[in-house]
This record gives structure tokens, C-alpha cells and sequence, in this order.
């Protein structure tokens, strides 16, 4: 009943979407100027049914419902309760259904709230965040009905894969997806605003906040997601340049342009035509992302479903839209007027280096992530690992960084070095120091150093715009700046560190036995078998002593699940403010002794920290333009209210 | 410092960009031709061994009583082989769950001047859901070799 319910609200949700397209393509032809005022109405309905049918799945899956073919697949009724409601989108299925319900939700939103801009030019965003909508709901609808279901149920349903029995797991997809999803606005946005030729600082105002939120979202999901990875695959390593990785990093590259070419459009009036574009091409990133992921090209953990006809039904939906969006840019660029002028040295050319750094990034993402297809397709297996991507990207990244030292000091239009140059003498000393520094601590080591020395000198001078001002006085924009670009040197540092200083140990010990890995000293104290609800697992006791200190207990365990029967290793940590102590139990060797992974990674939580810190800045600066917003309307409406006054 | 002749501005700008995306894209293709690691089978490897310097992916089965474990208890020796060629590799570490004597496996390395395989990654079959690329491919055409001979 519930999954026919579902099932319903999505095929309704899908018509509406028809609908909400054709009212708004007919109210920008003239004579049909009247169908306007369905849009916003439908577009809100519209949203309220995809979240029904999305909601629905949940209730499904969380009453293990096996006559439903999606539940059996990937669900077991001795799953704790977390996972069961996780595992609604933890499958190819799901995921798409969660997908259509941010379109719809984010969508809705927009109807609801964005009355800035000329009401044609929202017109056009909205029907064209329903084209791409209805693409996703014909996917969904033919290709990967999550609602199927079993003329026969039986009694006992598959289970979810072990990696992902994970508490991140609940919570790393759907905020990765709200992220992803969300840049379908700017996607809309762009449309909307080529349509109408409506290219202005009013149009990148009115979709900065969308582009902010979304990528506060994809900021938290892409640390969150290297985090997971991290403790939870027991390699160690906190990013392999996987595909799936490299698909959620090229809409995050493409976003971050976005918001600071944004920010030129929004000040200036600048760079017009190159805005538009990247609010075409971030979306369009997420598309290509989703296509790597689930068409079942490639094969990892995060690759649900191997189904050939999706993969091609995506491929589809990618060339109607990336293909459509392209055509009408190119067509109307031309009408795009040219942007105000600025100089060389300007605040303008500061974001127009860092935009061009960010692109030219995720050109090498985007090829290195795709040139294994295409060699694949000529016969020849490759695979793209960290020695193409790490020196390929750092060649871009660190003039960037440079440029991001002395940008946010400079005025808009023109300015001149001289002016500036007092505030950068301490960040240049600590870089030269720096240099020197890293050099004798980690000698050879090319990126590291350049991590470790560029990271101090970042960090003073992303603090150096707040120089000479009130700190109480400086507005909410500005912290979100300062906080999200010293949160990238906190990131860069721990990255650097971790990769200059780790200390790996990989041995065979006795029960009882003891051993050193960096300033540590871990003991094996036991071995206890023990049970969760749907695995058992040999958990080790290790007794971790810092230089001597009193000891502190991990218990990193070998889990075996039974269904499906697998094994995993679930590393144990441990976190002191200098680093981490990561622990994985591996195999007993023939003489009875346990293999032991410790390493010891000093300062390596300062990578997440980092990316939190980047999202709290997001955050920061999004809460600013909204409340700033918020009392312009306040106020507009109260300079309305007494003219009604004084005409009374 | 002088704005920039105004005409010209926006062609410049383009210029930059377009210049330097082409860059970065010719920059990726010579990098790709070095660094991308290539897909070895045993009869590959044995035929034309890749440059001793070069990481390169070897995928096979793991022969039936050949895993043998050093004094250390962590550095394991085994051959990996397909129908017609034997590599040994030497691998330190914790092996994959699912590695095992008879079953698929894809090693990640260097092979050595001595012609022994050097494994930094084991990626063994998971389950179902996650087996690497390569060797998907490999159990089927290895599948099909098989039956071939038994006919």
C-alpha cells in the first residue's frame, strides 16, 4: 500500500513537473503571458510529491517490507534500525529517487521564496529546473522503479553491503546529493537568465545563495565522504583519486569558481558571459559525475548497479541537457554584453586568475578521470592513480594559493602593489622560512614542502583582510571569506603533515608483545570475540602509550558479516591534538603471532578540520547575504507602508 | 598602473582562459602517457616486461599452494599466474579478506629487475558487488579458456 502510494506521488510529481515546464515555456511567448502564474504554485506542489514519494521509500524500507524487490535487494530485517532507513538510498534506485526529490524540494524552494529578479527571467529558471527534472523522472519511472515489486516475497532479504554499515554512511550520501542536486539551480539560474537575456548583478545575486548553499553541502559531503573513507577502508589513506571521488571533487572545483566569479558579477558587473557558463558547466559536472557513478562503467563501492541500458538512459539525459545548455550559451553569448573594465592589478583579476587555476584544475580531474574509459575502449587497460593527479593538480593549485594571499587585499577595479605590500612582508617571510624549514624536516619530499611551507603563510595572510577594521563592525560576507580560505591552509597543512611525518609499522606480535611506531608504544594486550546485530568479529586489545604516558585502550576489530558473508577490518583510532594513532588487526600468521598496521600521522585530522572550517565559512557568508536580504525587504516593506500612510 | 586598452579587454580575458585550459589539457595527455598504469596478465608481463620503474597492474590467479610467509609474519611470496605464464610477487602487508589460493587477484607494483613482482595493493574480490575492473573481465575469458581446454 505504501509503495503503491509512492509510486503514485512520483508519477504525479512527474506530471506536474510536465506541466510546470509547458505553463512556463507558454508564459514567455507573447499572448500566453497568462500561464505565468501557474508555474510557482505547481513548482512548490511539485516539490511536496517527490519528498511523499521519497518519504514513502523510507517507510518501506524501514518496516523491511520484502514484497518490495528494492528491500529485498538490499535490505535484512536484523539490520539495526539506522541502516535499514539508510539503506532506502543506499542502491542505485534510491539514490535517483533522492535525487529527484532534491530537484523538486530545491525547485519548490525557489518558487517560494525568489522574487528578486523580473518574474519572466524566474519563469524560464523554473521550467528549466523542470525539463531537467522530468529527465530524471522518466529515468526513474522506466529504467529503475524503486517501488517494484515481488509477485512472490521471501523471507529473507540479501543485507546491505558491510563498507557501507556505516553511521556515515547514513548521513554522507544525502548531503552529498543536496550539494550535487542543488547546483541544478545555478544550471537553472543560467537557462533562465540566457532566455531572458537577463545577464546582471541581479541575476548573480539572486543565485549566489543557491550556489553557497549547495556547496556548503558538497564541502561537508566531500570531507565527510574522505573521513569515511579513511577510518572505515582500513588503508590509511584519506584520498585515492578514485573516479567516484574525482565525481564529487569536479562539481565541488566548478561550484567554488562559481561562487567567486559570482562575486565579481554580483560587485562589478564583470565577467558576464563566463558566469553563465560555469553555472552551466557546475550542474553539468554533477550529471557526468552521476553518469561515472551509476551507469556502471565503473566498478567500486559506490557503483550500485550494473545495468547497461542505464548507463545509456544517463548518457541520454547527459547530451539533451550538457548538449542543450551549450547551444543555447553559444547562441546567445554573443548577446551577452561585455562586463565593466578593470586593471591588471584589481581585485577582478585576482578572481579571474582563481577561476581560471579552478578550471584548468578540473580539466586535469575531468581527463585523468575519463582517459581510462577511453583507453578501455580501445582495447588497453589503464588506471590513473596519485603519481598523474598530485603533481598535475599542485602545478595549478599552488599559484593559486600564492594568488590568495595577496587578492583579497586588493580594491576592486584598480589598485596598485605598493599599497598592500606592508601586510604581505610577514606572510613572505614565514613562506621563505617555511621553505627553508621543510626542507631540512622532510628533505626530497616536492609536495610536501610545498604544503608545509605554503600552509603558515596562508593562514596569516587569510587573516589579513580583517587588518585595520573593527572586528565587530566587519560584516558576515567577509568572516565567511576569512575562515573558509584559512581553513584551506589548516587542510593543506594537515595534508602536507601527513604525507612528510606518517610513520607506518607493519608487523607480526605475539600476544603480549610490544611495538614502537613513532613517539607510541603499543602493547597486544587480547584477543575477545564478539557480536553485533548482524556480524560477530575478533576484537584485539591494544594498550597505546604516548613517550611513556599512562596507556589508553583501541579496539580494532576483524568483523565478519553473514549476509552478505563478508569480511572487514575496522581500524581503531586514536586522536591526540598532534595526530592520530590508526590501528587495523590483520590475520594470525601460521606461529600464532597478529599482524599489526599502526601508523602514526601526525596532524592528519587537521585535514578534515580544515574542510569544516571551508563549510563554516560558507555558512558564515551565506547567513550574511540572507540576512542582509531579509532586512531589505523588511525594510522595503515598511518605506511601503507609510507611503500608504501618508496617502491615507 | 594603467587600465587595459579598453577595446580589448574581453578578448584578452578569453585568451587567458582559453589558453590556459589548452595547456592544462596538453600538460594531462603527456602526463597520462607516463603516469597512467597499464593492465598486465601473467602472459603480458612474461612476453614484454614493462620498465623496472614503472607502476603497472598485474591480474591473475594466485596458484594453488604457492603463498609461502616470511619470519616476519607479514611479507608473503606467491605466484600469480593464467594459463600460459607464472609471476612470482612479493607483497607486505595485511592481505585483502578475500585473497586466497586459487582465486583472482590484481597486484599493484613494480616489477622487479630480478623479475619478481613487487605488490604496494592487493585488490582481491570483495564480493559480488566489487570486483576491480580488470578482473572481471579476466575470471570470464579465463572462464572460457577453461572450457576450451577441457573439450
Amino acid at each position: 500500500m505504501i509503495a503503491e502510494f509512492g509510486l503514485a506521488a512520483l508519477w504525479l510529481a512527474a506530471a506536474l513537473a510536465l506541466l510546470q515546464l509547458l505553463a512556463g515555456a507558454l508564459s514567455l511567448t507573447s499572448g500566453g503571458e497568462g500561464f505565468g502564474g501557474v508555474v510557482r504554485p505547481v513548482a512548490i506542489v511539485q516539490g511536496i510529491l517527490s519528498l511523499a514519494a521519497f518519504a514513502a521509500l523510507v517507510l518501506v524500507f524501514s518496516q523491511t517490507d520484502l514484497s518490495v524487490k528494492l528491500v529485498v535487494e538490499n535490505s535484512h530485517s536484523a539490520k539495526p534500525m539506522l541502516y535499514k532507513i539508510a539503506g532506502a538510498w543506499g542502491n542505485h534506485e534510491g539514490s535517483m529517487l533522492l535525487w529527484v526529490t532534491i530537484m523538486g524540494l530545491a525547485g519548490g524552494f525557489v518558487a517560494l521564496v525568489e522574487r528578486r529578479l523580473p518574474e519572466k527571467t524566474m519563469l524560464a529558471t523554473l521550467a528549466g529546473q523542470a525539463f531537467v527534472s522530468l529527465g530524471f523522472y522518466a529515468f526513474l519511472l522506466f529504467a529503475s522503479n524503486p517501488f517494484a515489486r515481488l509477485a512472490t516475497p521471501p523471507a529473507e532479504g540479501n543485507g546491505l553491503n558491510p563498507l557501507l554499515q556505516d553511521p556515515g554512511l547514513a548521513f554522507h550520501p544525502p548531503t552529498l546529493y543536496i550539494g550535487y542536486v542543488g547546483l541544478s539551480i545555478a544550471f537553472s539560474f543560467a537557462i533562465g537568465a540566457l532566455i531572458t537575456r537577463e545577464v546582471s548583478p541581479a541575476f548573480a545575486r539572486a543565485m549566489r545563495p543557491w550556489v553557497l548553499g549547495a556547496w556548503i553541502f558538497l564541502t561537508l559531503g566531500i570531507t565527510a565522504g574522505s573521513f569515511w573513507a579513511y577510518y572505515e577502508l582500513g588503508w590509511g589513506g584519506w584520498w585515492f583519486w578514485d573516479p567516484v571521488e574525482n565525481a564529487s571533487l569536479m562539481p565541488w572545483l566548478a561550484a567554488t569558481a562559481l561562487l567567486h566569479s559570482c562575486s565579481v558579477l554580483a560587485a562589478r558587473n564583470a565577467l558576464r558571459a563566463w558566469t553563465v557558463m560555469l553555472g552551466v558547466v557546475a550542474f553539468s559536472m554533477s550529471m557526468v559525475g552521476t553518469f561515472l557513478v551509476r551507469s556502471g562503467i565503473l566498478t567500486s563501492v559506490h557503483a550500485f548497479a550494473v545495468d547497461p541500458k542505464r548507463g545509456s538512459f544517463i548518457l541520454v539525459l547527459l547530451a539533451i541537457y550538457i548538449g542543450g545548455a551549450l547551444t543555447l550559451f553559444a547562441l546567445r553569448a554573443a548577446t551577452v554584453t561585455e562586463g565593466e573594465r578593470f586593471a591588471v592589478t584589481s581585485r577582478e583579476s585576482g578572481l579571474v586568475f582563481n577561476n581560471v587555476m579552478l578550471s584548468s584544475v578540473l580539466g586535469i580531474v575531468l581527463i585523468g578521470t575519463l582517459y581510462p574509459l577511453l583507453t578501455e575502449a580501445m582495447g588497453e587497460k589503464v588506471s590513473v592513480g596519485p603519481p598523474y593527479f598530485n603533481p598535475m593538480a599542485a602545478l595549478f593549485v599552488v599559484p593559486m594559493l600564492l594568488v590568495l594571499m595577496v587578492g583579497p587585499l586588493l580594491r576592486w577595479r584598480q589598485d596598485n602593489v605598493g599599497r598592500i605590500r606592508k601586510g604581505l612582508i610577514v606572510p613572505a617571510a614565514l613562506l621563505v622560512v617555511g621553505v627553508m624549514v621543510a626542507i631540512v624536516i622532510a628533505p626530497g619530499k616536492v609536495l610536501p614542502i610545498l604544503g608545509l611551507a605554503l600552509a603558515p603563510a596562508l593562514a596569516v595572510a587569510s587573516l589579513l583582510p580583517l587588518r585595520g577594521r573593527e572586528l565587530r563592525r566587519v560584516k558576515l560576507p567577509l568572516w565567511g571569506m576569512v575562515v573558509a580560505h584559512f581553513g584551506i591552509a589548516v587542510s593543506l597543512f594537515g595534508m602536507a603533515s601527513d604525507s612528510a611525518f606518517t610513520v607506518e609499522k607493519l608487523v607480526a606480535v605475539p600476544v603480549g608483545g610490544t611495538v614502537d611506531v613513532g613517539p607510541w608504544q603499543v602493547k597486544l594486550g587480547s584477543l575477545e570475540p564478539v557480536a553485533g546485530p548482524n556480524w560477530t568479529a575478533l576484537e584485539a586489545e591494544l594498550q597505546a602509550s604516548y613517550s611513556g604516558a599512562t596507556p589508553t585502550m583501541l579496539h580494532p576489530q576483524s568483523r565478519s558479516f553473514w549476509t552478505p558473508p563478508q569480511q572487514t577490518n575496522e581500524s581503531a583510532l586514536l586522536t591526540r591534538w598532534n595526530g592520530q594513532l590508526y590501528t587495523v588487526l590483520g590475520e594470525q600468521a601460521e606461529d600464532g603471532r597478529w599482524q599489526l598496521r599502526l601508523w602514526w600521522k601526525p596532524f592528519v585530522s587537521l585535514i578534515w578540520l580544515g574542510g569544516a572550517l571551508i563549510a563554516l565559512g560558507g555558512l558564515l557568508a551565506l547567513l550574511g547575504r540572507v540576512w542582509s536580504d531579509l532586512r531589505r525587504i523588511i525594510a522595503r516593506g515598511k518605506i511601503a507602508d507609510r507611503r500608504e500612510g501618508m496617502g491615507r | 598602473m594603467s587600465a587595459i586598452k579598453a577595446k580589448h579587454q574581453r578578448l584578452i580575458l578569453v585568451l587567458v582562459a582559453v589558453i590556459a585550459l589548452i595547456g592544462a589539457g596538453l600538460l594531462a595527455a603527456w602526463a597520462l602517457r607516463n603516469q597512467a598504469s597499464y593492465f598486465y596478465l601473467p602472459t603480458d608481463m612474461a612476453a614484454s616486461p614493462p620498465a623496472a620503474d614503472r607502476g603497472v597492474r598485474l591480474g591473475g590467479m594466485v596458484e594453488k599452494g604457492s603463498i609461502t610467509t616470511d619470519a616476519d609474519g607479514v611479507t608473503i611470496h606467491f605466484i600469480v599466474s593464467d594459463a600460459k605464464a607464472r609471476i612470482p610477487v612479493t607483497f607486505k602487508g595485511i592481505v585483502p579478506d578475500l585473497f586466497k589460493e586459487g582465486s583472482g587477484v590484481v597486484a599493484e607494483g613494480k616489477l622487479g629487475s630480478n623479475g619478481t613482482f613487487v605488490a604496494d595493493n592487493l585488490l582481491a574480490k570483495h564480493d559480488e558487488k566489487y570486483v576491480p575492473r580488470e578482473m572481471k573481465d579476466m575470471t570470464e575469458a579465463q572462464a572460457r579458456a577453461a572450457v576450451k581446454e577441457t573439450k
